[in-house]
């Protein structure tokens, strides 16, 4: 696989910010009341994520290392200022239902964190593509938990009726308890399958970090980092089991 | 004065800022394991929260909407609000020690998390005046604090229980939020 391809494979599958290095949880369990706003928020943070990333890696020679984080949220608050002033203007609906969660793609972990850990380090063109990679994972995981939610919570996926009309819709799960739950049934399969994680393993035996300890501006990309390398730790340990077995 | 409290109870229990509107979600998982950490967080959360609300609506208002530049909110806000933690981290180690000691590990936490970009950004898109805003900051801070107080108290008992094995870590923490986000509806009916 090339280097360009493995990028976007790394950011979807591999190191997926929703599945695996559990960032970004407050907009994940904030607007995923339907399949359709979880692919809209996952797309605007997308879009954000690319931009931020080609303009952080061009100037990545030209800001000094001490006011790194203040410039990188002043580019990332620009994108999103521009952002939310095309919403309103052609998507007018979808700015309504996602509301105060577009201003706050600001201090969204993977953004900074992407910022910091990658494009901060790398050529433009990975960059990009890094961006694309994380940001489609992003949109992969909120329109999936938005579609489970939709479909408990009113039988029908991206607007169309999908289950029988004898179905009772469980209110609760587009209710704000439904994130909770849907969530925590979400990692409860992926510590029972053994999936990599950031929640499964030392960490979640920890407890102590779900997805980070506060701040997402001064986290500089740490927890995903810190999350990067518990993921290696837990892959190398397995494979360590399976050749003993040999 | 009805008006305040109605706001004050609102922004505390009714629409409290973890259980129904998902900000500030990271510091309430991941310090809430211990009682005392949590309410020492919870406290720092209140005093930035309040001080930042003062702070941006004056800025809003006296600098953004005589320029005419109200599109920057975003940008100055989020740099007005991380500029404010380090000058209060500054000071208190200063000038009140004491209560550095207390709340200071938590300072930098908190510095642009998103609770406290959306009570600010929420201030301004409500309309809220001055004394309004403040009260709301204060009273979204508190129903922070008492949110992750309570969910320190339960995660405290839970180590002590059987819990099935994929339940451990996280998801029986995002159980426990549910449940207590079911029993924060009750407080609709007050207002």
């Amino acid at each position: 696989m090339n280097k360009y391809v493995e990028r976007v494979y790394n950011g979807v599958i591999k190191e997926n910010p929703t599945f695996v290095l559990m960032l970004g949880m407050c907009p994940t369990l904030a607007v995923t009341t339907s399949a359709m706003n979880g692919i809209g928020m996952g797309l605007t943070t997308a879009a954000v994520l690319i931009m931020s990333n080609m303009l952080i890696s061009m100037l990545r020679r030209m800001i000094p290392d001490k006011v790194r984080m203040p410039a990188f949220i002043v580019v990332v608050a620009s994108f999103v200022t521009i952002v939310q002033f095309l919403l309103q203007a052609y998507l007018p609906e979808l700015n309504e239902s996602l509301g105060i969660y577009i201003p706050l793609i600001v201090v969204n972990c993977i953004i900074l964190g992407r910022a910091e850990a990658y494009a901060s380090k790398n050529p433009v063109v990975l960059s990009i593509l890094d961006g694309l990679g994380m940001g489609l994972g992003f949109t992969a995981g909120l329109t999936l938990i938005g579609a489970v939610r939709e479909l408990l919570g009113s039988g029908s996926i991206f607007g169309l009726q999908v289950m029988p009309d004898s179905y009772e819709p469980l209110t609760i799960f587009i209710l704000a308890p439904g994130a909770f739950f849907v969530l925590a049934m979400l990692t409860a399969i992926q510590n029972k399958l053994k999936l990599k994680s950031a929640t499964n393993g030392e960490g979640a035996q920890e407890g102590e970090r779900l997805a980070c300890g506060g701040g997402c501006a001064q986290c500089v990309g740490r927890v995903c980092e810190a999350n990067h390398d518990r993921l290696n730790a837990a892959t190398a340990d397995s494979n360590g089991k399976k050749e003993e077995q040999k | 004065m009805t008006e305040l409290l109605l706001v004050l109870v609102g922004a505390a229990l009714v629409n409290n800022v973890v259980l129904s509107q998902f900000l500030g979600i990271c510091p309430f998982l991941g310090v809430s394991k211990k009682t005392q950490t949590a309410a020492g967080m919870g406290a720092a959360v209140i005093f930035v929260i309040t001080i930042s609300s003062a702070c941006t609506y004056g800025i809003y208002q006296l600098i953004l909407v005589p320029a005419g530049l109200e599109y920057m909110q975003t940008i100055v806000f989020i740099m007005v609000i991380a500029a404010l933690v380090q000058l209060v981290e500054m000071l208190l180690k200063k000038k009140i020690p004491s209560l550095y000691q207390a709340l200071g590990v938590y300072l930098p936490l908190i510095t642009t998390n998103c609770a406290v970009l959306g009570v600010a950004i929420n201030n301004i898109t409500r309309e809220y005046n001055f004394i309004t805003s403040v009260v709301n900051g204060f009273g979204t801070a508190s129903g922070f604090l008492i949110a992750i107080v309570i969910m320190a108290g339960i995660r405290e008992r839970i180590e002590h229980n059987p819990v099935p094995k994929a339940f451990q870590g996280s998801p029986i923490v995002l159980i426990t939020a549910g449940l207590m986000a079911i029993a924060f509806f009750g407080f609709s009916g007050i207002i």
